[in-house]
């Protein structure tokens, strides 16, 4: 066994693994693109239009992802099924299941349906064979596209939007508040989690955004939007100082208020997770990319210049983000509940709940997103006619 | 006004969904196992089917249903407390038949030092000894009868 | 059905009536056990506690209870001076093959015997998301093995670290107060084999069971009372130095 001072028997054992660091990795980065896209559709922030479409697939493609860590962490997958057939409503794991159930079917597959229809129909009338009855299917039955048929679609594409902002902070502050009301852990157990949660969601799912629309634009040989770009880079600014903000409250008030846990955690930080901690997330994973991003804000920088610092910021972010996760989740479990001890974990490789099965489990989404970007593009084809569902004066509605 | 016609897609996407709860809730009725809220939020079989777990210690209320040799010196040494499969370990199988299911004879040296051999963690009043200084390594029932375990020496005790 | 406030007024006593009877009729174990006359607990007695571990051995025994993994165990103190710096707390193997001797004059020391505390408000029961662990009517925390996921929120949740993953059945798992013979007159496996009777099964509905005296005159605490849990584990003797 290995640990260090004492700890109690069934403690030594992490039970969480990098799994459920990465599951609400990927629900951030749902929440987060999320809300990039809401920016435009409810905001009207016109600028970061051409990442709309991209960020509603992005967010559906970790989506569909994300249980998958789970179903591997269970010890009896089979029974899954027990979360919506009898849930324990004082639990938050258990609603969250339905949030994400909400979330999935009644916001972010029906937003994307709404936007999409006119491209759907346009597409199954102009193929053939299977490809066109996969079309047909997801037209629900309806080919109306009149003008009628898509301002009605933009009404409630709109309403669902709207409901989708708070949905998406459901999604991910019910995460947050998994980890936030559990009283038996100190390294958890704070109000500010949920929040914190949060907002470190919504700046790893821009920054993902960001740097998959930098990335898709490149490979389709076409010119990066700036206006776009910076656009969702001063979002990404504002967003990562208010989640610092709130990072550093809670550290500020934990070690003001010193309490008995306190003097446990904070040898816990210098040592066992100084480096995934203090390094990766602190110093590479949010001072470097704020200060980087706040240089493209006060200084006028030439565009070649601000789309490097955009990549570098938006790739440490996503690291610095990950290493949030992993604090959390890893760090709650390294130290004992007796306040008298640590142990380590050990991560397995070609294991179920490997780190090779979590590589695989990142890449997917990127996998599953190529698939989606074929089968709906979120961009006008060069020669071909299909657009947007929405006019220039209908954002205007 | 949206005429009907352009909302005609909205009204079969809110039918799949209503197919979709009935569907489920036809499927939670079947699935749901029956005994589940009986007593709370749980299945209320489960209650029995924990208790029907096999018990492995007799309880030293059945030893003492045989054994009232052994019972009536234990009553009055040191050793009236201590239950009988604290020592002989869990004979539930051996009360189920005693003929062929019998006990193994106990290793002293092992079995009372675990209880008696000194420690400054041990409440004071407690009897404990330096093996070694005791009984230079001798088998502690080559002086002590384990069932009253105290020697009177000299007509004191 | 138009439900009038007088209409409420008789319906409500009816309804918590029909509720304490549903309560009661928990299934019988044994043919007299009636789960609604039993609210169970342990008391512990830190002064007679001598770290024999024959509670943990038994324990084992008597659940099948895997290697490495425990249902219950015991520390060691050594309280040399008031301050976690000059604490030392160990527990080899769970104190199942008793402690090393501990050397004269490292200060004060004492065992501390740990198990399940069957809250009454457990924090392990409130988030399970299925209802696979769960309060009994007799006031037992116990686990349904064959509805647990095992996706361990329970164990996160426990601030007693009494819970741990069976990694036989892949189910959560902790000491179920020997529900299996409590329910039958029998005493729980762990105090049947205590020989200084430093544990003692505890029924606090029972008039007639010596607890009720016991901790009228003692001084006895529960472990983390300010996590408001509801234990029913009451240690007699408790040093301010345990965790």
């Amino acid at each position: 066994m290995n640990f260090d001072g004492f700890m109690y028997p069934n403690e030594v054992e992490l039970q969480w693994s990098v799994l459920i660091v990465l599951y609400p990795f990927l629900t951030g980065l749902v929440a987060g693109a999320f809300i990039l896209a809401s920016l435009e559709r409810v905001f009207l922030v016109e600028a970061v239009k051409p990442t709309y479409r991209l960020a509603l697939l992005t967010a559906l493609a970790f989506l569909l992802v994300a249980p998958l860590p789970l179903q591997l962490h269970l010890g009896h997958p089979e029974r899954s099924l027990e979360m919506y057939l009898t849930p324990h409503r004082a639990s938050a794991m258990a609603m969250f299941g339905f949030v994400y159930l909400w979330y999935l079917m009644a916001v972010l597959l029906v937003e994307i349906w709404l936007d999409y229809r006119k491209d759907i129909v346009l597409i199954m009338q102009s193929s053939r064979g299977l490809k066109s009855w996969v079309y047909r299917a997801m037209t629900l039955g309806s080919t109306n596209i009149s003008d009628g048929a898509l301002q009605v679609d933009s009404r409630a594409g709109w309403l669902i939007t709207l409901i989708g902002i708070p949905s998406a902070f459901l999604l991910h502050g019910y995460v947050g508040f998994i980890f936030g009301s559990v009283k038996a852990n100190p390294w958890w157990s704070t109000p500010l989690m949920p929040v914190v949660f949060l907002f470190s969601a919504m700046v790893s799912g821009i920054a993902a955004v960001m740097l998959l629309y930098m990335l898709l634009t490149t490979i389709r040989r076409q010119e990066i939007d700036m206006r776009c770009v910076d656009t969702i880079a001063r979002y990404l600014f504002y967003t990562f100082v208010v989640d610092f903000s709130l990072e550093m409250l809670d550290l500020i008030h934990r070690i003001y208020e010193a309490d008995e846990s306190f003097r446990s955690l904070d040898f816990m930080v210098h040592t066992r997770l100084f480096v995934s901690q203090v390094v990766i997330q602190i110093a590479a994973g949010t001072i470097v990319p704020l200060v980087l991003l706040a240089l493209t804000q006060v200084f006028s920088l030439k565009p070649k210049l601000r789309k490097r610092i955009y990549i570098l910021a938006g790739t440490l972010t996503l690291i610095g983000i990950f290493a949030m996760r992993w604090n959390v989740v890893i760090g709650g479990q390294l130290f004992s509940k007796s306040f008298l001890g640590y142990t380590t974990y050990k991560m397995g490789f070609v294991a179920r709940e490997g780190l090779l099965t979590a590589v695989v489990l990142t890449l997917l989404p990127l996998v599953i997103l190529w698939f989606l970007v074929s089968l709906l593009p979120p961009w006008p084809a060069r020669h071909a006619s299909v657009m947007s569902t929405r006019s220039p004066e209908q954002l205007t509605d | 006004m949206i005429s009907f016609k352009d909302a005609a897609h909205l009204i079969r996407l809110v039918a799949a969904f209503m197919i979709g709860m009935v569907l489920f809730l036809v499927f939670r009725g079947l699935l749901v196992p029956k005994t589940f809220g009986e007593f709370g939020h749980y299945r209320g079989a489960a209650l029995g089917e924990i208790a029907a777990q096999p018990v492995s210690y007799a309880g030293h209320d059945l030893c003492e249903g045989c054994h009232d040799d052994v019972l009536r010196l234990k009553r009055v040494g040191r050793h009236a407390r201590v239950a009988c499969e604290s020592c002989h370990g869990p004979q539930a199988k051996h009360t189920e038949d005693p003929g062929s299911i019998v006990p193994p004879k106990l290793d002293t040296a092992v079995l009372c030092v675990r209880c008696h051999a000194v420690s400054s963690s041990k409440p004071m009043d407690f009897p404990q000894v330096r093996a070694i200084e005791h009984s230079s390594g001798r088998a502690c029932d080559a002086c002590h009868q384990p069932h009253s375990p105290r020697i009177e020496v000299n007509g004191k005790k | 059905m138009n439900v009038t406030r007088r209409k409420l007024l008789i319906l409500l006593p009816a309804a918590a009536v029909a509720w304490e009877y549903v309560l009661a009729r928990a299934p019988e174990s044994s043919p007299n056990y009636n789960a609604a006359e039993h609210w169970w607990g342990m008391l512990l007695d830190i002064t007679k506690c001598i770290g024999c571990g024959s509670c943990v051995r038994a324990c084992q025994l008597e659940n099948h209870v895997p290697d490495a993994y425990y249902r219950t165990w015991v520390e060691r103190y050594i309280v040399q001076e008031w301050g976690f710096e000059h604490l030392s707390v160990d527990s080899p193997n769970g104190g199942k093959d008793g402690f090393p001797a501990t050397p004269d004059g490292e200060g004060k020391s004492f065992f501390v015997p740990k198990l399940c505390n069957h809250c009454a408000d457990s924090p392990c029961t409130q988030v399970c998301p299925v209802g696979a662990t769960f309060v009994s009517p007799d006031g037992v925390v116990l686990v349904d093995k064959k509805y647990c996921l095992g996706c361990r929120y329970c164990i996160q949740a426990c601030p007693y670290g009494c819970r741990f993953l069976n990694p036989e059945t892949h189910t959560a798992e902790k000491c179920s107060l020997c529900y299996h013979r409590i329910n039958k007159g029998l005493t729980t496996a762990c105090c049947e084999v205590c020989p200084t009777g430093a544990r003692q099964l505890a029924d606090l509905k029972d008039p007639a069971d010596p607890v009720h005296e016991f901790l009228k005159t003692h001084s006895v605490q529960v472990l983390k009372p300010h996590l408001a849990t509801g234990a029913k584990a009451f240690y007699n003797g408790l040093d301010g130095s345990v965790r």
